[in-house]
C-alpha cells in the first residue's frame, strides 16, 4: 500500500489488476524457461493496456524489464514481451528517471543504511535513485554501509538450495550493516529484506529492515 | 545427486563453518581492491578500455581459424615445433616423448593453468621426470601437494606462518614469517634447480598471430629462467589465447595487471619467437608450442557462450564473487575456480556432472560487471542451468515447477494457498528450525519472517470499496 499512497500523492491514477500473480522468475532462475514463459504470458496479457507498470522489487523489475526480452526470443509474443518491458519499472527508477522526482515529501527520522539489491543495481542499472529519494527525506540520516553492492545472499531458490553458503554471504552483509550503527536497513528488493531481516534476527540485533516504500509514504 | 556436487556441497559446508578462514581471505582482497582501483583510475577510461578489449577478443575469437594459423606458421618460420592437441591426453604424450627424446631427467616450470588442466605435472611425476614449480605460490602449493587455490594467487589461503611451518618441515628451514626471508629459502632451492632442470615447461598469458609470439606476464622473473635456461622449453597454450596484433599487448598487458593483481604492470612481460637463433648467445635449444582444445572448439561453437573464451585468465571474478570469498578456491574441485569456472566447467568437463556450480550462484552479477573483457558471465550461469534442464529434466524439481505455474495460472488459488499459509505459519513456527519443519533449508540459520496479517489484495479491495 506504501507505493500507491507514494504515487497517489504525486497525482497518479493507481490500478491493480487483481488477476496478476507471479513473474515467474523462480522457474526462469532454476533453468525452466517453458514454465517461465507459462506464467509471463498471463501477466503481459494482463498488462497490456496499462501505461505505466511500476514494480516494488528490483529483481522482479528485472525480470520483466531484461529476461522478458530474452525469454520470449524468437517467440511470437516477443513484441509485447518487449513492449511490457519498456514502459515496466522499478519504483525508484520510476519516481527519478521517469517522473524526476526526488522528493515526495516524506519524513522520517533515524539513521539508516542502504542496501543494493544485485538485480536492482546491476540489470536494472539503480545506483543512485533509491538514494537520491532517501537523501531528500526529512530527518533520515543516509549511513553507507562498508561494500553495499556486495549480495546478501539471497539468490531466490539459491537460499535454500545452498543455505550454508547463502547464510555466510548474509552474515557477510549483517556484519556490515551492523558496523554503521544504523537503525535502519533500506532496500529496494523485499527478497534481500527478508534475507537480512531472517539473519538480524536470528543473530538478535536489533537493527529493522524497512522497503524503500515504507520510508518514502511516511510524512 | 552426483559424487562432484556431494563433494562440493561438502566443502563448501567445511569451509563457510571457518569463520577463520572467511576472515583471511576477506582481509586477503580489501588490498587487491584498494590498488586495483588506484590503478583502474590511470586508465583513460576504464570502460572504453574494456570495450576495446573484448572487441579485440571477439575479433580473435570469432577468426580464430585464421589466427591460430598465422600464429602457429610464423613460430615454425623461426624453427619453432607447433604441435595441436585436440585434448589433454595427446598434450601428454607429448610432452613426455619429448622429454624422453631428450634424456630429461629435472623439469621445471613456471605456472600454467592450462597445464593445471590437464594435470601435467602428475603424468610428467608418473613417467619418472622430477618437476618443480618455479612461481613462489605454486611452488607452495606443490610441496603441500595441493591444487591452485586461486588462479592468479595460488597460495592466497595460507598465512605466511603456515607457510615457514610448510618450509621447516619440507626444507629443514629456520622458522621464520618475514616474507623476504620465506622468499629467499625457496630461491635458494629454486636457483639449484634452474640449472639443474634440462627442459622448461611454461604456459602463455598471450599468443600474438601477427608475430607469431607468446607473451608471459610475471612478477618474479622465475618464467625468464624456467624458459631461457633449460635446453628445450616448451609452452602449452590455450588456444582462446590468440591476440591478432602485437600492439593490442599495449591495452592487454596493462589490463591484465590491474584487474588480475591490482598493478600498473607487472615486473616482467616477455615475448617468446623461438628457440635460440644463430648467433644468438643465449636461450633453449628447442621451443615446442603446444596449442590446446581440450572442448574449448565445443565453447566457440555455442553461440551464446562464446564470450567465456574471452578470458585472459585474470582472476578478477574470483575476487568480488561473494560465493568464492566464502567457500574458497579448493571447494569448487575444479581447475579455474569462481564464476568463469561455473561457466566453463560444464563445458570442459560434462554439463551434468558440472552444473551444481551454476546452480551455487546468487546470480549477483558482481562477476560480469568486474570482467575487463565483458563476458555475460552471471547470465551463462543461467543459460548453463536451462540447458542443464533441457537435456535432463530433474524430476523432482519438475514436479515442483509444474506445480509453480498451475498455481500462478490460477490467481485465486494463488490467493487461497496464501491464505492456507496465513492459517499454518503459527504451527511452523512451534517447530521452526526443526527437523519437522518444512522450512528447515531456510530456518535452521535464519528466521523466517511472518507473512503480513492482510494481504495486499484484501487491503486493496477494502478499499476500492469505500
Amino acid at each position: 500500500m506504501n507505493i500507491v499512497q507514494v504515487l497517489e500523492r504525486l497525482g497518479h491514477t493507481v490500478d491493480y489488476p487483481e488477476a496478476q500473480t507471479c513473474c515467474g522468475q523462480p522457474a526462469f532462475n532454476s533453468g525452466f524457461w517453458d514454465e517461465a514463459r507459462a506464467v509471463a504470458e498471463r501477466q503481459i496479457a494482463i498488462f497490456q493496456d496499462a501505461e505505466i507498470v511500476v514494480i516494488a522489487s528490483g529483481s522482479c523489475g528485472a525480470m520483466v524489464k531484461v529476461f522478458y526480452p530474452e525469454l520470449f526470443h524468437g517467440h511470437p509474443r516477443e513484441t509485447e514481451a518487449r513492449a511490457l518491458a519498456a514502459k515496466t519499472f522499478e519504483f525508484s527508477d520510476f519516481l527519478v528517471n521517469r517522473l524526476g522526482v526526488l522528493d515526495v515529501g516524506a519524513r522520517f527520522p533515524g539513521r539508516a543504511t542502504f542496501h543494493d539489491g544485485c538485480h536492482g543495481l546491476r540489470e536494472l542499472g539503480l545506483k543512485n535513485p533509491p538514494r537520491q529519494l532517501l537523501q531528500h527525506v526529512r530527518g533520515l540520516e543516509l549511513v553507507e554501509m562498508k561494500e553495499a553492492e556486495t549480495c546478501c545472499g539471497f539468490g531466490g531458490t539459491f537460499a535454500v538450495k545452498f543455505p550454508m553458503i547463502s547464510t555466510a554471504m548474509g552474515e557477510v552483509k549483517c556484519a556490515s550493516i551492523a558496523e554503521t550503527g544504523a537503525e535502519f536497513v533500506i532496500s529496494n528488493d523485499s527478497s534481500c529484506l527478508m534475507q537480512i531481516r531472517g539473519v538480524l534476527e536470528r543473530q538478535g540485533k536489533s537493527v529493522k529492515t524497512l522497503h524503500l516504500a515504507e520510508v518514502l509514504a511516511q510524512t | 545427486m552426483n559424487v562432484h556436487a556431494k563433494t562440493f556441497n561438502e566443502a563448501a559446508r567445511h569451509q563457510t563453518a571457518d569463520l577463520r578462514q572467511r576472515d583471511w581471505i576477506q582481509k586477503a582482497l580489501a588490498g587487491y581492491y584498494a590498488k586495483r582501483d588506484e590503478f583502474k583510475n590511470r586508465f583513460q577510461s576504464w570502460s572504453g578500455a574494456r570495450d576495446t578489449a573484448a572487441a579485440v577478443k571477439w575479433e580473435a575469437v570469432n577468426h580464430l581459424d585464421r589466427y591460430l594459423d598465422e600464429f602457429a606458421s610464423r613460430l615454425e618460420a623461426r624453427g619453432t615445433r607447433v604441435f595441436w592437441a585436440p585434448d589433454a591426453q595427446a598434450v601428454r604424450d607429448y610432452v613426455v616423448g619429448v622429454a624422453r627424446q631428450h634424456q630429461v631427467r629435472s623439469i621445471i616450470k613456471s605456472k600454467s593453468m592450462t597445464a593445471e588442466e590437464i594435470h601435467l605435472n602428475d603424468t610428467l611425476e608418473q613417467a619418472g621426470f622430477e618437476v618443480v614449480e618455479s612461481d613462489l605460490g605454486e611452488y607452495i602449493v606443490q610441496l603441500r601437494h595441493e591444487p591452485p587455490y586461486h588462479l592468479v594467487f595460488p597460495a592466497m589461503h595460507l598465512t605466511r606462518q603456515q607457510i615457514s611451518d610448510l618450509f621447516q618441515d619440507r626444507l629443514g628451514s629456520e622458522s621464520t614469517d618475514n616474507p623476504e626471508h620465506l622468499t629467499m629459502i625457496a630461491r635458494r632451492v629454486m636457483r639449484r634447480k634452474y640449472c639443474e632442470a634440462d627442459m622448461g615447461i611454461s604456459g602463455a598469458n598471450f599468443a600474438i598471430a601477427e608475430t607469431g609470439m607468446i607473451s608471459i606476464t610475471e612478477n618474479e622473473g622465475n618464467a625468464r629462467l624456467t624458459t631461457s635456461l633449460p635446453k628445450v622449453h616448451v609452452a602449452i597454450v590455450g588456444i582462446e589465447k590468440v591476440l591478432p596484433k602485437l600492439s593490442d599487448l599495449a591495452l592487454f598487458l596493462p589490463m591484465l595487471a590491474t584487474a588480475g593483481a591490482g598493478q600498473p604492470i607487472t615486473c616482467y612481460n616477455t615475448l617468446y619467437g623461438g628457440p635460440r637463433q644463430p648467433g644468438e648467445p643465449d636461450g633453449p635449444e628447442e621451443f615446442h608450442v603446444v596449442l590446446l582444445d581440450n572442448r574449448r572448439t565445443e565453447l566457440l561453437a555455442d553461440a551464446e557462450q562464446r564470450d567465456a573464451l574471452h578470458c585472459i585468465r585474470c582472476g578478477a571474478c574470483l575476487n568480488v564473487c561473494p560465493i568464492f570469498k566464502n567457500i574458497g578456491g579448493h571447494s569448487y574441485g575444479t581447475t579455474y575456480q569462481g564464476p568463469i569456472g561455473s561457466v566453463i566447467t560444464p563445458h570442459l568437463r560434462g554439463l551434468q556432472d558440472w552444473k551444481h556450480l551454476s546452480q551455487a550462484s546468487s546470480l549477483c552479477g558482481a562477476c560480469t560487471e568486474t570482467c575487463p573483457v565483458k563476458i555475460n558471465l552471471h547470465h551463462h550461469l543461467l543459460h548453463n542451468r536451462r540447458n542443464a534442464i533441457q537435456a535432463r529434466p530433474a524430476r523432482f524439481e519438475k514436479l515442483v515447477q509444474t506445480g509453480f505455474v498451475f498455481m500462478m495460472r490460477r490467481p485465486r488459488l494463488y490467493e487461497w494457498a496464501a491464505g492456507i499459509g496465513r492459517i499454518l505459519q503459527p504451527l511452523q513456527r512451534l517447530v521452526q528450525g526443526t527437523v519437522l519443519d518444512p522450512l528447515r533449508a531456510w530456518t535452521k540459520t535464519r528466521s523466517f519472517p511472518p507473512l503480513a496479517e492482510k494481504s495486499f489484495r484484501e487491503l486493496w479491495r477494502k478499499r476500492k470499496k469505500l
